[in-house]
């Protein structure tokens, strides 16, 4: 017994009305906390271009590439410091070819809103009211590594290192100061603008403070990946980079 | 050779005996009304102390964070006589103390009821006051079960991480547990240290355990 003409056309017709889905692919990305808001908008924009389905992991940089070294499916990272980056490339994960740096961001000191602190400057931070001060563990998280690479320049680190409250990531470093259990904290320039609840009290001019900048790279596992290829070249264009300016990044030429 | 966080080690076991010894007497209390008396609101006292089991650490860690944070209901009291809670060593007995507590719970309700009320019946038919009754009879025939709830306490409070790390931090050198060190241990990548603490705290489980074991096991007269 055979199928009517009329369940062949359908069934078809079902299939290609699928196939944009079949086809559809998924890219993983990982990156830095501190661009959850402005990849969220590029990624929007890009699916409903390509119709591929970017899905991001988000977290401090060091536990990322952690996560990459113990074998987690990821296709691009994109790291907040270079150290990171070279963890990832030391375990032998990274395409180097696709390795470029994408973006600079710059330090900024934040404190909550109805806080009282005016024409603050880093030396207050040795001020007793000055009591905690949250950063991204400055241990390993790439914001809270260049909160202290700039305090240590400028002979503060010593003195305050006992107020530091280091957090997970820089955005619970953000969270801290905008609850108030923190006076005090140092997030990137791009944090502080998303923020509601906290301000810039001091802002690090780009010359002073560290170079930060975050290379992004293809990971090896993904180099026959044409849609990761493709997202890749995406947050490299134009296109991207005006979104990326408008969340306060820095583009890096 | 790895080194221990002895600071982790230290505030860990100290804050975990602080949390069980603050649990005990309200516990047992508690377990005494839910065993031997209905009231109303019974139910609705049951469900809130069986939360900080049922619920993800960190949720109970948020709420706690949320009351003893400098904005919150019970923060910002502590916070205008000068005492910081988030942040400090308290948080972690807080912490500790809140997720252990359904276990001093737990534990002393099914030991009181399994005393039964009758022996109660024949002291105070003896003459004996329910203060005395309480206290020299119904209480240490149900030590073992009680003993075994705080030492169940004890080692929860121990393991304690989700709410932990969200009221106190991990602040190196005051704030830091066994658990959390072990975590940020292995974000640094020092896996070597990482495995001492976890050694240590197998060695603690394993004391604790077997101590509930032997506190529970009835002697045959």
């Amino acid at each position: 017994m055979h199928p009517s003409p009329r369940r062949l056309v359908l069934a078809l017709a079902l299939l290609l009305g699928l196939s944009p889905a079949l086809f559809a692919a998924d890219v993983q990305v990982f990156a830095a906390a501190s661009l959850t808001d402005v990849l969220q908008a590029i990624a929007k924009d890009y699916e409903a271009k390509s119709g591929d389905h970017i899905r991001f992991n988000f977290a401090g940089s060091n536990v990322l590439a952690r996560q990459i070294e113990q074998g987690a499916p990821a296709a691009i990272f994109i790291s907040a410091d270079e150290a990171q980056m070279k963890n990832v490339a030391k375990a032998g994960l990274v395409d180097a070819a696709t390795q470029r740096d994408l973006l600079a961001n710059t330090l900024v000191i934040i404190a909550p809103n109805d806080s009282t602190l005016a024409n603050f400057q880093p030396v207050d931070f040795t001020k007793p009211e000055i009591k905690r001060i949250a950063l991204a563990d400055p241990r390993t998280v790439p914001a809270g590594v260049y909160s202290k690479a700039y305090l240590e320049k400028l002979g503060l680190w010593s003195k305050v290192e006992a107020k530091v409250i280091p957090t997970a990531n820089v955005r619970a470093a953000l969270a801290a100061v905008e609850s108030g259990n923190a006076e005090t904290g140092m997030v990137y320039k791009t944090d502080a603008s998303m923020s509601k609840s906290a301000k810039v009290i001091f802002s690090v001019p780009q010359a002073d403070g560290p170079k930060i900048v975050y290379p992004i790279a293809l990971l090896k596992t993904s180099t026959g990946d044409d849609a990761a290829k493709k997202f890749l070249a995406y947050l490299e264009s134009p296109a991207a980079g005006a979104v990326f300016v408008h969340y306060g990044f820095l583009t890096e030429k | 050779m790895s080194s221990l966080d002895w600071p982790a080690i230290g505030l860990s076991f100290g804050a975990a005996t602080l949390a069980v010894l603050i649990n005990l007497v309200p516990g047992v209390g508690l377990a005494w009304l839910l065993a031997r008396r209905a009231w109303p609101g019974k139910s609705l006292v049951e469900t809130i102390v069986t939360l900080p089991l049922v619920m993800p650490p960190v949720a109970t860690g948020l709420l706690l964070l949320e009351l003893l944070g400098r904005r919150g209901w019970l923060g910002s009291m502590l916070h205008s006589l000068n005492i910081e809670v988030v942040f400090t060593w308290k948080a972690v007995v807080a912490a500790m103390a809140v997720m252990s507590f359904p276990f001093v719970v737990r534990n002393a309700r099914v030991a009181l009821e399994a005393v039964g009320t009758r022996v109660e019946q024949v002291a105070a038919t003896l003459g004996a006051s329910p203060w005395r009754v309480a206290w020299t009879v119904t209480l240490p025939l149900a030590r073992r079960g009680i003993a075994a709830g705080a030492v169940m306490a004890f080692a929860r409070a121990l393991g304690e991480f989700g709410a932990t790390i969200l009221v106190a931090g991990n602040i190196p050198g005051s704030t830091t547990t066994i658990s959390t060190s072990i975590y940020s241990d292995i974000l640094l990548g020092h896996d070597g240290d990482a495995y001492g603490l976890i050694v240590v705290s197998i060695g603690l489980a394993f004391v604790a355990i077997l101590a509930s074991e032997l506190l529970v096991r009835e002697r045959r007269l």
